[in-house]
């Protein structure tokens, strides 16, 4: 068998309609990303320098929800926080409430890497990533308009985050139409898991949180077993609504269908998007150590790509549409 | 209907050496949670107010790692943590960060219940406590000399022993550490026992837990352990509820609390046959123990250390308070 390496860019209610100047610039940037993967992984880098360096890449990105053009707090302010694990040692690293660091998912893994903690957060987050001398910028560098935009709107709408014990009041005119004009889900995350011809996995996931979230509040991404799991069945990054992703420890429960039911990759993963979260709440990108891939969502849309070690490769938005 | 069960722990990995006082005042406190807890199931209790209330208990006695007598952050402050699951509908509230508030799992519970969110951290989440105008202290209130004394060896201990992944040769020879034991790096005379939790399933069936800490003793300010972790030291659904204490990171790593739940689910195993399982084979080289409950009114513990500070009671009258294996 060979590699295989899926990443996303975030599940949520995309419209079928989202305007070509918007849909394209996030196409490219999968693809580049993808390209990046790949690459990595025909030099044989390992599986989690390979996640980490497409994570970085994706933090980057203005146009995903993690690092640049990661969405704000109820305060006008950035809180990233990523984590990433090594399926081959299970060791794994977290961090949340960053608001300087350049790259989250690299200050996760030197969490795991240099201290004999799992996950640092907050002020201490940041001052170890001092200490360890990690890129830091003005917090100003991570805020984008488009997320100022998209703050005003979830404020004017008071439509913040769902609370997901309740069903959700449909107080809009149109069901369909998301709550923000320019069309963009406003939820996300990225993330990406890998493995290699070993069947080495790893995975890492990293976002800016909820739009107008409460300052300290942390998502399902920096917990192990909600956001981001490895092990020697599969690696997972989840996506989606980060309460639902906590409750419903999506990551840890398609790798546990696989090894205490004996299910396949796709049929794990399935069940647990289609059967135990609700709907238009969760995505996840999954690989298994025999090089399958997996990539549901229950939502409208999930911005996606995968490759495997044959050739084949695919970016797409929506499930009818695949671009290549 | 099933009969009710109960189970609170005051952490895993216990001195050897304890002094008998130390062991005679932990089983007092534990037995006298597990009849807070008992008389509220008496009259009907929700298995999630039970759980808070005995948490509750916990976190205000100075004995145990938690609220008051939390162990101490490596700049001597002290840094809580707890999180609460009930199993009936799986809703989750956590903390992280606490300064100043004096019940953590109260807290824990109000952002499962009161806000759009499941887990609240360090400023933030001390600026929803004082929203929701819960009781708060400083953070002189929480910290109590043993600790402070416990914080110095640390310091010590960690000069000695800087990683802890490298089991060092012949330290027990070194003044002062007269046991062998270690956890999460620590000789276990200056350890302190991570974590108090409770779990339990109520006359209805539905079951519950809450886990809360201080956390590991000289951690690094913004260390985050396996308390507040939602699958990791805490988790409850249909058919259990989990509380984990022990070495945080092999707990997140294990997603331990998670884990029995998903053999009884998965696997269909019964409630004691999953802790077992986990706890022999989940752990690696890692040190932890967990209680648990059933939603068949059934109780089980299991720990891979050196004892555990335990109590455990149903409602056909059986109860048991412990330390050791």
């Amino acid at each position: 068998m060979g590699w295989a390496i899926a990443l996303h860019g975030g599940a949520g209610d995309i419209p079928y309609s989202l305007p070509p100047e918007r849909r394209q610039p996030r196409e490219e940037a999968l693809r580049h990303c993808l390209q990046i993967g790949i690459k990595a992984l025909n030099s044989k880098f390992t599986p989690l320098d390979v996640v980490e360096l497409v994570v970085r890449e994706l933090e980057n990105i203005p146009h995903f929800n993690a690092g640049r053009g990661s969405v704000l707090t109820n305060k006008g302010t950035v809180e990233m926080e990523a984590s990433i694990m090594d399926g081959k040692t299970m060791k794994c690293g977290a961090v949340s409430g960053l608001t300087t660091v350049v790259n989250a998912v690299s200050l996760a893994r030197l969490v795991m890497e240099n201290t004999p903690h799992i996950y640092l957060a907050f002020d201490g987050a940041e001052d170890f990533a001092r200490q360890q001398g990690v890129e830091t910028v003005d917090s100003s560098h991570f805020i984008t308009p488009e997320n100022i935009e998209r703050l005003n709107q979830a404020k004017d709408a008071n439509r913040v985050q769902i609370d997901y014990t309740q069903p959700i009041q449909n107080d809009t005119k149109n069901e369909t139409e998301p709550p923000f004009a320019n069309g963009d889900s406003q939820i996300g995350t990225v993330g990406c898991v890998a493995v290699d011809s070993n069947g080495n996995l790893a995975s890492a996931t990293s976002t800016g949180g909820l739009v107008n979230k409460m300052v300290g509040r942390i998502g399902d991404t920096p917990v192990i077993g909600a956001g981001t799991y490895a092990n020697e069945f599969c690696a997972v990054s989840a996506t989606g609504k980060g309460e639902a992703i906590i409750r419903g420890t999506v990551a840890r429960d398609v790798a546990a269908l696989m090894e205490f039911k004996g299910l396949s990759l796709k049929e794990a993963a399935n069940i647990v998007v289609q059967e135990r979260t609700p709907k238009g709440t969760v995505g996840l990108v999954a690989v298994s150590a025999a090089g399958e891939i997996a990539m549901p969502y229950n939502t409208t849309g999930m911005f996606r790509a995968c490759a495997t070690e044959d050739g084949y490769s695919e970016v797409a938005i929506w499930p009818d549409t695949k671009i290549e | 209907m099933v009969g009710w069960a109960i189970a609170v722990h005051g952490g895993a990995g216990v001195d050897p050496n304890l002094p008998p006082r130390r062991q005679e005042e932990a089983k007092q406190l534990l037995t006298h949670c597990l009849n807070l807890g008992i008389s509220a199931l008496s009259s009907n209790a929700s298995a999630v107010d039970v759980v808070e209330l005995v948490v509750r208990q916990l976190e205000s006695n100075p004995l145990f790692n938690s609220g008051r007598g939390s162990a101490l952050t490596a700049k001597g402050t002290v840094e809580m943590e707890a999180s609460i699951m009930d199993g009936a509908k799986r809703r989750c509230g956590a903390v992280s960060g606490l300064s100043t508030v004096k019940n953590p799992v109260s807290l824990a519970r109000l952002v499962m219940e009161k806000s759009p969110h499941s887990y609240l951290a360090f400023s933030g989440a001390e600026e929803f406590a004082r929203q929701q105008g819960v009781e708060v202290e400083n953070n002189e209130y929480f910290i109590t000399p043993d600790n402070v004394g416990m914080l110095k060896l640390a310091k010590e201990a960690n000069t000695i022993m800087f990683d802890y992944r490298i089991p060092i040769a012949g330290y027990e020879k070194c003044i002062g550490f007269e046991s062998p034991v270690k956890m999460n790096g620590l000789p276990i005379s200056i350890y302190a026992p991570e974590t108090v939790g409770c779990v339990v399933v109520d006359s209805e069936g539905r079951c519950a837990a809450a886990t809360s800490t201080g956390g590991l003793m000289n951690k690094m300010s913004g260390r985050i352990g396996d308390s507040p972790l939602i699958g990791a030291g805490t988790y409850a659904c249909e058919v259990c509820g989990v509380s984990c204490t022990g070495e945080g990171e092999a707990i997140i790593r294990g997603t331990l609390a998670r884990e029995v739940a998903a053999v009884m689910e998965y696997k269909g195993l019964r409630l004691q046959e999953a802790v077992d399982f986990v706890i022999k084979h989940r752990l690696d080289e890692g040190f932890a123990g967990l209680i648990a409950v059933s939603n068949k009114g059934e109780v089980a513990y299991g720990f891979n250390c050196n004892g555990m500070f335990r109590g455990c009671a149903t409602e056909d009258g059986f109860m048991e308070v412990e330390i050791w294996e």
